[in-house]
């Protein structure tokens, strides 16, 4: 009797699922091999191959691209906007506080000397994950950042720009021997040695990580409370989660920005720490 | 017991529907990797290069014309300070110049006075001993004249004595002459 009206129960969750289950949500958060703008037909995009690697054209590559483009385009505005007035207005006005933003207060008290050349890097990785969170809030919009492929990728630009400033700055053997901090015993070293690799990679991870499920719990919640209307099959709750999908919309919004700066600050300091080894 | 095991089974299918949540899918690697980087040249070559290239000349601007106008006011006030001092001392010396001019017109005034006083005194000395001389000139003269009135009518007098008639006749005539002259 028991185990019959468990396996009901399993049946009938299982049909749930099907309906109305998790599948939905991350319908919306994972990537698809069309383009979708609803409620119109999705248009199916092109399967591409290169070298036995699948690399076609999905949902996410469309967003990666619209991203870019957008990018380009705002920042040619606002590059013209300098041509005209040294002191420009409106959205260049807002875009240079952003710059300043990063230039004033993430890169130059994290690098210090020399923080130049890592400018044009931050910059980028700042206004391409704004712009991708952003893009993600908009209905209809796929959230890039929210794809732990683009995170990880992201993530492994940053520790190869680090290694890189780090490797430049010191030389190859000076940044290596400098990972291990000075005044250790010898018979530490080896410890030491492991500890320090593998901090070095855990950066890098936890950057990635980090902006992934930042940027997929919230949607994930939005769409959750949305469902409870339909998974309860009433009205009653509508209200209560239609509130709280507008204070966690309204979250989002701050956690975009919050990422966006975070991704960047973190990049820096590890750039930082890379290129100043001696504190 | 059978809603644990109905919580397992959601549990359980749940996280096996959202294993695609974690999957790496290389395709989207290899166009994320070609983007930024197009992106981040692209951007360094036509944004950010006359971005921060302009802040950096503002931001100089701002600096160099803040720093001149410091230095156009340390001037000034030095300037300023100069001019004031200049002008005290022109004033001193403006000062000294009329306390001398003063000094001096007072000195020729006394030395003028003096002068015109000690002239006046020589010429009213000169005076008197000329009023002195002619008087003495004069009173000779007088002298010489009365004694030779004197001796002239003494001599006529003396002549007439013959008759007392022509005598009187004489004085009377020769007082007529007198009268006469």
């Amino acid at each position: 009797m028991e185990l019959k009206t468990s396996t009901a129960i399993q049946d009938t969750l299982q049909q749930a699922k099907g309906d109305v289950g998790s599948d939905w949500i991350m319908h919306h958060i994972l990537d698809a091999p069309y383009f979708q703008f609803e409620p119109f037909n999705a248009i199916p995009l092109p399967h591409l191959s290169l070298f036995g690697f699948d690399i076609s054209i999905t949902k996410h590559v469309v967003f990666l691209w619209l991203v870019a483009i957008l990018l380009i385009v705002a920042f040619k505005i606002v590059s013209n906007a300098y041509k005209k007035s040294l002191v420009p207005h409106g959205f260049a006005n807002f875009m240079e506080v952003l710059i300043v933003f990063v230039r004033d207060d993430i890169a130059k008290p994290t690098i210090g000397k020399g923080y130049e050349k890592f400018l044009p890097y931050l910059l980028t990785v700042f206004f391409f994950i704004l712009f991708s969170n952003f893009i993600g809030l908009v209905p209809n919009g796929a959230t890039i950042t929210s794809n732990i492929s683009v995170t990880v990728t992201l993530a492994v630009i940053s520790f190869l720009v680090t290694q890189a400033g780090g490797i430049m700055k010191n030389g190859a053997w000076g940044y290596f021997k400098g990972l291990i901090p000075s005044g250790v015993p010898a018979w530490l070293l080896p410890i030491m040695f492991v500890v320090e690799i593998l901090g070095l990679f855990t950066k890098p991870f936890a950057l990635a990580i980090r902006l992934f499920a930042n940027m997929t719990a919230g949607h994930i919640i939005i769409f959750a409370l949305i469902g409870l209307i339909f998974f309860m099959q009433t009205y009653l709750v509508a209200p209560v989660s239609i509130a709280f999908a507008i204070f966690i919309y309204l979250l989002e919004i701050l956690v975009a920005t919050i990422q966006a700066y975070i991704f960047t600050m973190l990049s820096s300091l590890f750039i930082g720490m890379a290129v100043h080894q001696d504190h | 017991m059978a809603i644990i095991n109905n919580l397992a089974f959601l549990a359980f299918s749940g996280g096996e529907s959202s294993g695609g949540l974690l999957d790496v899918n290389p395709g989207l690697i290899f166009w994320t990797v070609i983007t930024f980087v197009l992106l981040l040249v692209i951007l360094k070559k036509m944004a950010w290069g006359p971005i921060l290239n302009s802040l950096d000349e503002r931001e100089k601007l701002i600096k160099d014309s803040i720093e001149k106008a410091e230095k156009n006011q340390a001037d000034a006030e030095k300037l300023l300070e100069e001019n004031k001092v200049n002008l005290a001392r022109a004033e001193e010396e403006a000062q000294k110049i009329i306390e001398q001019g003063r000094e001096y017109s007072d000195k020729l005034k006394a030395q003028m006075l003096e002068e015109s006083k000690s002239e006046a005194r020589k010429m009213i000395t000169e005076a008197t001993s000329e009023i002195e001389r002619k008087n003495q000139e004069a009173f000779n003269n007088l002298k010489d004249q009365v004694a030779d009135i004197a001796i002239d009518a003494a001599e006529k007098i003396i002549r007439a004595n013959l008759d007392k008639e022509k005598q009187t006749k004489l004085i009377n005539e020769y007082l007529e002459d007198l009268n006469k002259n």
